[in-house]
């Protein structure tokens, strides 16, 4: 046991004093800050832009009013021109575009036949803006006549809300299931990131071992499995320590650069979005979006989160300490990184693609057991609502295969640390397993 | 005589390849121990297994007078030959993390490395990182974390690879002196002058069996010819050559010698004795020169082997 300390004072003190580990601990969290103020300030920007946008309405069914500037957009009226001079004139200008509102017989002539010249092909949303613009004005021109009165229409308009309740007559609001979503999915990427750049750093701390040939100075002290074991929980610790670090200075940073930077987050929000928000802020919605937080399984989502987190990184470092002891140099891992690669991508693709729609469905239940990635697809079913029998189960099997996957492993480790030279394949690793 | 390791029939393959069959050896206590074999007889593979590193198919290690333990590793110290260091780590920092995971304290540890850092005079590398180091000096601090623990047994795969002449003797003289103060030490390597130096027993490993073991001595008197270098002065030394010739086996030999003799290698027919030869030469001419041919370790190495690898075909 105490030899095990040691190991995994060691792999942590030197994983941890790596001058390229500390430089990441520190800029990591500058460079995905300073990103994300990049976009958003580009964002900021590109929506300051007012786009300028001529027209010609030869239809005679709009007034000025219907061409209301808006912050980003800006009209110009050039009715007086005719379609193919002004056509000349826009395109040696700045603007935007040309919109061409015809003379038609009927108001469905002219609808059908608005046409849109520019330079560029337009944004989606601009077509879209300028189409809602049409439609609505159309709407109620027919409606005039056809003898219908707008304001009785108007008055008769009733915007439906779901209220969301279970049979025990509890409210909930529908940004919940937003919350519970992102949690999910937030703790499953978590997960495999954490796999991914840690597990890879217990393999090559094995190939390092190897190719240094201090290997078998160590194992005539203690046993392969103890240097295996105490490698991975070293670097977990590393691991961990460092999204910490990065979890800190990442609030830290949004805290005090944001107001610097006069970004106001709630302009980098969809209109869905501030639709949620300001639903939220109706009183009674709030509330009940409070006591939903409140009433999330909080304690379980932790505590799952910890215990998949701990049971994945196990099971895939201990696969990931096969590889590492299996090969002479990184260049030769390559082939050996298919089984890694798939369960993972796997979970996040059954996670994103079945959880989402259908979260207690036969694909998410099942793949929320398998041990390879439960850790991913279970932690995006938790905060939906998982029997508790479900995580039991998942967590068991979960550590049930480490155990074999660290048994395995450790005989091939056990082998391959000793092996210098050849490149093996699956079929030697095969063999490795029965010396 | 007390052995302090003795392995019984180990038996250990590799799939189709085995690279022990039933491989016995005895080492005393308190003694240098050879364990020689041409490259690719299983040497290293029984080294591995003494330290537990590799596990046997069959049979038993007794180590101390018991069955060798888990624990044991403490009380044995292996200076393989693929060896290195932790290119990143400090020496200092390095050599307290592999002594104490041979069982010592950190305190003990620090301790007794600073003795064996003043006595090799390398105390101020403690601060070096080892790929500082060069491949010497990088050996001289592996050789220190292999005795710091003060072991029964050491087990040194070619020990001197990588030193110079002067570090080689530095290393040599460690070994005798650990050897003197109580230490066993199995010795493997291709360097037969050192093993005629250094050796009391050896063993010969080939092709997985062991072909030899014993007393150096013992074994070279068992592999001795009968046969003599004799410096001879005569006046006429063709004559003396050609009737030397109808009663030996002879040919030319070469040594140093003060006088312009002829010098003659003389095998012995199993009838005759030193004795009737002295007897015989002296009646002859002058013997300035008598010393019978003693087989060097390099020659009972090759004989045996090629020997083995004979009646293996």
């Amino acid at each position: 046991m105490d030899k095990l300390k040691l190991i995994i004072a060691r792999e942590f003190m030197t994983k941890v004093k790596n001058r390229t580990f500390i430089i990441m601990t520190f800029l990591g969290p500058l460079l995905m800050v300073g990103m994300m103020m990049l976009i958003a300030f580009i964002t900021k920007n590109s929506m300051d832009t007012t786009r300028v946008v001529s027209y010609i309405d030869h239809s005679e069914l709009f007034t000025k009013d219907d061409f209301e500037n808006t912050k980003s957009l800006e009209f110009v009226d050039i009715s007086n021109l005719d379609l193919e001079t002004a056509k000349q004139t826009i395109k040696e200008t700045e603007q935007y575009g040309l919109l061409y509102i015809p003379k038609g017989e009927s108001i469905e002539e002219v609808a059908k036949n608005i046409s849109f010249y520019s330079a560029e092909s337009p944004s989606v949303i601009f077509t879209e803006k300028i189409e809602n613009k049409f439609n609505n004005k159309f709407s109620s021109l027919k409606m005039k006549e056809l003898g219908i009165d707008t304001e009785q229409v108007n008055a008769s308009r009733i915007s439906s809300d779901l209220q969301l309740s279970n049979f025990e007559g509890e409210g909930s609001s529908k940004l919940i299931n937003g919350i519970k979503l992102g949690i999910g999915s937030a703790a499953g990427y978590m997960i495999m990131l954490f796999i991914l750049i840690y597990g890879a750093m217990v393999m090559r701390s094995v190939i390092e071992e190897k190719t240094s040939r201090i290997i078998e100075i160590i194992i005539s002290s203690v046993k392969p499995f103890q240097l295996m074991l105490g490698k991975v929980i070293g670097t977990a610790g590393a691991g961990i320590a460092q999204f910490i670090v990065w979890g800190i200075l990442i609030a830290m940073l949004y805290a005090f650069l944001l107001p610097i930077m006069g970004i106001n987050t709630s302009s980098q929000l969809s209109p869905e979005q501030m639709e949620m928000m300001t639903e939220v802020t109706k009183n009674s919605k709030l509330e009940i979006a409070i006591q939903e937080i409140a009433k999330l399984p909080i304690a379980t989502i932790v505590l799952s989160f910890f215990l998949f987190f701990i049971g994945g990184f196990l099971l895939y470092s201990a696969m990931y300490a096969a590889i590492g002891a299996a090969v002479d140099n990184e260049t030769d891992t390559q082939q050996f990184m298919i089984p890694i690669m798939m369960p993972l991508m796997l979970g996040i693709y059954i996670g994103f693609a079945v959880v989402i729609n259908d979260p207690h469905g036969t694909l998410a239940t099942v793949f929320s057991m398998i041990p390879f990635t439960s850790p991913i697809v279970m932690m995006m079913r938790i905060p939906m609502g998982v029997p508790l029998w479900q995580i039991v189960v998942s967590l068991v099997l979960l550590f049930l295969t480490f155990i074999g996957m660290i048994w395995l492993a450790a005989k091939i480790y056990r082998v391959g640390i000793l092996m210098y030279g050849k490149k093996p394949s699956y079929k030697e690793l095969w063999k490795w397993l029965r010396y | 005589m007390n052995y302090l390791l003795q392995t019984k029939k180990i038996v250990k393959t590799f799939g189709e390849f085995t690279a022990l069959n039933e491989v016995s050896i005895s080492v005393p206590e308190k003694s240098i121990f050879g364990l020689l074999g041409p490259n690719g007889a299983g040497k290293t593979t029984l080294i591995r297994i003494i330290n537990q590193i590799a596990i046997p198919d069959s049979g038993q290690i007794i180590f101390d007078g018991k069955p060798l333990q888990l624990n044991d590793v403490h009380y044995i110290g292996y200076l393989p030959e693929e060896r290195g260091l932790y290119k990143s780590m400090k020496v200092g920092e390095q050599a307290l993390y592999l002594a104490q995971l041979k069982g010592l304290s950190k305190a003990e540890a620090r301790k007794r490395l600073k003795y064996w850092f003043d006595k090799f005079e390398i105390g101020d590398w403690w601060n070096k990182k080892v790929q500082e180091l060069s491949k010497g000096m990088a050996q001289k601090v592996q050789f220190i974390v292999t005795v710091l623990h003060e072991p029964k047994l050491l087990i040194f795969d070619e020990p001197f690879s990588g030193f110079d002449p002067i570090n080689a003797n530095l290393i040599k003289d460690e070994i005798l002196n650990l050897r003197d103060k109580g230490a066993t030490v199995i010795f493997s390597t291709h360097r037969m002058e050192s093993v005629e130096e250094l050796c009391e027993d050896i063993a010969l490993i080939d092709k997985a069996n062991k072909i030899l073991e014993g007393k150096l001595q013992d074994i070279k008197r068992q592999f001795k010819t009968n046969t003599f270098d004799v410096g001879l002065s005569t006046t006429n030394s063709d004559v003396l050559q050609k009737e030397l010739a109808a009663k030996f086996d002879i040919e030319k030999a070469s040594f140093k010698s003060l006088e312009e003799d002829l010098k003659l290698r003389i095998k012995l027919k199993s009838e005759d004795s030193a004795k009737d030869l002295i007897k015989y030469l002296n009646s002859k001419a002058e013997v300035n020169h008598f010393v019978e041919v003693i087989p060097t370790a390099s020659d009972i190495f090759i004989k045996a082997v090629q020997s083995n690898q004979k009646t293996t075909k």
